[in-house]
C-alpha cells in the first residue's frame, strides 16, 4: 500500500500549502452555466472575473467551476466553494436561484451575487442589466436597414427578460418603419450553435434580412455569413470577428464594473444586499462599434438613441403603448414601472403569434 | 509479432480484472493529460478520487455520492438486464424525464393536500411515466420490427420538447413572477423524497438499493433471469428453450423504463425539486457507462456508479481548486470508457508473442 501512503503524505503536503496561503487573500466563486469559450454569456462573466484580478491583483484568488447543470450540481459547486474558504460567490445563471439561496442559508457569513433572479436575502443580492435599452438601439438599426421588412428574432426561452427584448426592439424598429414584421423563432436553449444555426437558416428562408439572437453562440452569424445579404447583432460579447457585415453591432454585458465594485465591498467589509437593474447609463449594457455596413446617418441617429438612453432622458418603453390584445398599457408620455418589466409576460401591439406556454 | 487468440471460453479472472486496469490506466493517462494541461498530475488524480472520501470536506461529499450515484445505478439496473438479453434501450434519459413529469403532474395536482398517500401515488406515476415510454419503442419492435436503438433515442428528444412545454406552461409555478419551471416540491413536505438531506439519503437512494438485489436474485435465482441471459447469449437456444421473444422484449424495454421513470421521479421531488427545462442533464446517457462498466452485473453496476459519482464530484472539486477545464474532466470520464471497451478485448482474447515467419 506504498501508494496509498504516497497520496496521503502529498495530500496533507498540499493541503497545508493552499490552507497558509489563502488566509489574506479575499477568495472568490464564480459558477458559470456553460463553457468559458462559449463566445457569448459565460465568455463575458469571466472575462469580468479576469478584469477583478487584474484590478485587486494579490489580493484576490478566484476559482471557477464551467458548465455547471442548473439544480442540485449547482448547488454541490457553490457548496464545494464555500467550504473552502469563497468569501464571495457569484452564480451566473437565472437557474441557480433556488440553489443559491438554499446554500446561502447554510453560509450566512459567505456573500453570494446571484444574476437575473429576483429572490434576496440577508447575503444574497441580485444583479441584472436592462439589456432591453441595448435592444431599443438594435431595433432602431433593424427596420432602418431592413429591405424585405421582415426581423428574424431567435428567441431562448419565452421568459419576461426574452420578450422584454423582443418588444423593445419591435417598438422601435416599428418606430423607424411602420411596415416592419417579426418573425420569432423560439430554440428553446441558450447555447446550442447546431439549433441556432437552424433557427437562422429558418429566418433567413422566410425572407428576413436582419436576425436578432437572444441565444449565446455566433452560430446565427455564421449563417448569415453564408446566406449574404443578411446583417445581424452581436449577443453578450461584441462577436467582432464577423463585423463588418453580417454583424453590424452589439449588445455587450460589462459586468467588471459591478464585479469589481462588490469585490471591493467585501474586502472593505460594506458588502450588504442589494437588487441592482443597471443599463446603459452605468455601464452594464455597452453597444459594440456599429460597423461601416451601416450608413453614417442611421449610425449617428442610433449613436443619439443610445445617448438619450444613456443619458435618463428617454426610456424604451414610454407610452403610448398597447398590448398585444389592443387593450391600453401604457397613456401617452407614460414610463413603464419596474415590477411590470421585471414580470413582463405580453407582447405589445403589432408582434404577430403567441407567446409559447 | 504480436497475435490476438481467440479465447475458448472467455476468461474470468480477465472479466473480473478489466474494470481494474482500465481505472488504473485512466489515472495514468489522465494523469499525463494533467500534466500536459500544466498541472500537478498527483494532485489532481487525488483531488479526484481522494477528496471526496477522505479529503477536508468528506462529511459534505460522502453523501452527495448518494445522491448523484443513486439515478445512475437505478437506470443502469435496468438497462442492464436488456443489455443482457441484447435488447437496446439508449432512451433512458427520455423515459426518466417522463417519469419525472408524471410523477411531479401527480404531487403537483394534489397541491397543497398533505395526506400520506400523495408520496406513494407520485412514485407509481413516476414508474407508469417512463414504462409507458418505454412501451413504445417496445411495442413497435415486436408489431413492425423496428429498431428500438433509433426509436428509443429519438423519443429523448420528443421528452425534452414534452419537458421544455411543460415548464413553461401546464406545470409552471402561478407564483413564480412568469419564469419557467414548476413549484419546488422540496416546500411540500407530502411530496418530497428527501428522507434524510444531510445525509444525502431519499427514497431513490433505497431504492436504487433495493433493484440492485432484486437484479441480483432474479438474474441468478429465478427462470426469466435465466431466460434473459441465455437470449444475450445464445439465440437459437433461447428458442428451443420456449422463450418468447416478445414477451422478452416487452419485460425488457418495460422495466428498464420503469426504473428510469422511477430515477426521474426521485431526483425531480428530491434534489432537484422543480420541473424545470433543463431538469435532465444526461444520468439516461450515462447510466450506458456505469451498465457496461459494472460488466452488467447487479454489484458491478453498484461499484460503478459510485465510481462514476466520484469522478463528476471531484472533476468538479478539480475544476474549482486546480482551475483544470470542465473539457479535461469530460475527456477523463471518457477515457474511462474508453479503457474498459478496450482492454474487454483481454477477455475473449489471448495476446501472443509469435516469431516472425519468413514468408
Amino acid at each position: 500500500m506504498k501508494l496509498t501512503a504516497l497520496f496521503a503524505s502529498a495530500a496533507m503536503v498540499l493541503g497545508l500549502a493552499t490552507g497558509a496561503v489563502a488566509q489574506d487573500k479575499t477568495k472568490i466563486g464564480f459558477v458559470y452555466v456553460g463553457p468559458v469559450g462559449d463566445g457569448g454569456w459565460t465568455y463575458e462573466h469571466d472575462q469580468a472575473r479576469q478584469a477583478v484580478v487584474a484590478e485587486f491583483g494579490d489580493k484576490v484568488e478566484t476559482v471557477f467551476v464551467e458548465s455547471v447543470p442548473e439544480g442540485p450540481d449547482s448547488e454541490r459547486v457553490m457548496t464545494q466553494m464555500a467550504l473552502n474558504g469563497a468569501d464571495l460567490i457569484f452564480t451566473t445563471s437565472f437557474g441557480y436561484m433556488d440553489s443559491t439561496i438554499n446554500v446561502a442559508k447554510k453560509f450566512p457569513n459567505v456573500k453570494f451575487e446571484h444574476a437575473t433572479g429576483y429572490k434576496t436575502a440577508p447575503n444574497v443580492s441580485v444583479y441584472s442589466a436592462r439589456f432591453y435599452e441595448g435592444r431599443a438601439v438594435q431595433g432602431h438599426i433593424a427596420g432602418r436597414m431592413t429591405k424585405s421588412n421582415i426581423v428574424g428574432y431567435i428567441g431562448s426561452y419565452p421568459i419576461p427578460e426574452v420578450i422584454r427584448g423582443i418588444n423593445s426592439a419591435y417598438i422601435h424598429a416599428k418606430k423607424v418603419n411602420p411596415d416592419v414584421q417579426f418573425k420569432i423563432v423560439w430554440a428553446y436553449t441558450w447555447f446550442d450553435p447546431a439549433k441556432e444555426a437552424d433557427a437562422a437558416k429558418v429566418l433567413i428562408e422566410q425572407g428576413a434580412d436582419v436576425i436578432l439572437q437572444h441565444t449565446d453562440s455566433t452560430a446565427p452569424q455564421a449563417a448569415a455569413k453564408a446566406a449574404g445579404n443578411v446583417i445581424t447583432f452581436g449577443q453578450a460579447s461584441d462577436m467582432s470577428e464577423y463585423a463588418p457585415s453580417p454583424r453590424v453591432s452589439s449588445i455587450i454585458d460589462n459586468w467588471a464594473p459591478y464585479y469589481i465594485a462588490r469585490t471591493q465591498a467585501v474586502m472593505d467589509g460594506t458588502w450588504e444586499s442589494v437588487n441592482t437593474w443597471d443599463g446603459i447609463g452605468a455601464g452594464m449594457v455597452g453597444i459594440g462599434e456599429i460597423s461601416d455596413a451601416v450608413p453614417a446617418e442611421i449610425k449617428a441617429e442610433a449613436l443619439a438613441l443610445k445617448d438619450s438612453i444613456a443619458a435618463g432622458d428617454y426610456h424604451p418603453f414610454t407610452g403610448p403603448i398597447r398590448k398585444q390584445d389592443g387593450s391600453a398599457w401604457l397613456a401617452e408620455g407614460e414610463v413603464a414601472d419596474d415590477g411590470t418589466l421585471a414580470g413582463m409576460n405580453f407582447y405589445v401591439e403589432g408582434i404577430e403569434g403567441d407567446i409559447p406556454n | 509479432m504480436i497475435v490476438l487468440e481467440r479465447r475458448p471460453q472467455p476468461s474470468r479472472n480477465w472479466a473480473l480484472a478489466t474494470p481494474l486496469v482500465a481505472v488504473l490506466a485512466t489515472m495514468v493517462f489522465g494523469g499525463l493529460l494533467f500534466a500536459v494541461l500544466g498541472k500537478n498530475p498527483v494532485e489532481a488524480i487525488r483531488t479526484i478520487f481522494w477528496d471526496p472520501l477522505f479529503g477536508e470536506f468528506a462529511f459534505y461529499y460522502r453523501p452527495q455520492l448518494l445522491v448523484k450515484g443513486a439515478p445512475l445505478v437505478l437506470i443502469a439496473i435496468g438497462l442492464s438486464l436488456g443489455f443482457k438479453a441484447g435488447v437496446w434501450n439508449i432512451g433512458a434519459e427520455g423515459q426518466y424525464i417522463m417519469g419525472a413529469l408524471a410523477g411531479a403532474g401527480v404531487g403537483l395536482a394534489f397541491y397543497p393536500l398533505d395526506a400520506w398517500y400523495v408520496f406513494p401515488l407520485m412514485v407509481i406515476g413516476g414508474a407508469l411515466g417512463g414504462w409507458a415510454w418505454a412501451m413504445i419503442p417496445a411495442i413497435l419492435k415486436v408489431r413492425f420490427g423496428t429498431n428500438e436503438i433509433l426509436v428509443s433515442l429519438m423519443l429523448v428528444y420528443v421528452a425534452e420538447q414534452l419537458l421544455a412545454s411543460m415548464s413553461l406552461g401546464l406545470m409552471r409555478n402561478p407564483e413564480g413572477h412568469g419564469f419557467p419551471g414548476s413549484r419546488n416540491l422540496n416546500d411540500y413536505a407530502a411530496a418530497t423524497s428527501w428522507i434524510n438531506q444531510n445525509a444525502g439519503l431519499h427514497w431513490g437512494v433505497a431504492a436504487a438499493l433495493i433493484a440492485v438485489i432484486f437484479a441480483y436474485v432474479l438474474l441468478n435465482r429465478h427462470m426469466l433471469g435465466f431466460h434473459i441471459r441465455l437470449t444475450g447469449e445464445a439465440p437459437r437456444a433461447a428458442r428451443f428453450a420456449g422463450v418468447n421473444p416478445a414477451r422478452l422484449i416487452l419485460f425488457c424495454l418495460g422495466i428498464s423504463g420503469a426504473l428510469a421513470g422511477l430515477a426521474g421521479l426521485f431526483e425531480v421531488a428530491g434534489p432537484a425539486g422543480q420541473v424545470s427545462i433543463d431538469f435532465n442533464i444526461g444520468y439516461g446517457f450515462t447510466a450506458i457507462i456505469v451498465a457496461f462498466l459494472g460488466r452488467l452485473h447487479p454489484l458491478g453496476i453498484l461499484l460503478a456508479g459510485g465510481l462514476m459519482a466520484l469522478t463528476y464530484i471531484g472533476g468538479e472539486i478539480a475544476q474549482s481548486q486546480l482551475g483544470l477545464p470542465a473539457a479535461a474532466i469530460q475527456v477523463f470520464q471518457g477515457m474511462l470508457l474508453f479503457f474498459l471497451l478496450a482492454l474487454d478485448l483481454l477477455t475473449h482474447f489471448r495476446i501472443r508473442l509469435r516469431k516472425r515467419e519468413v514468408a
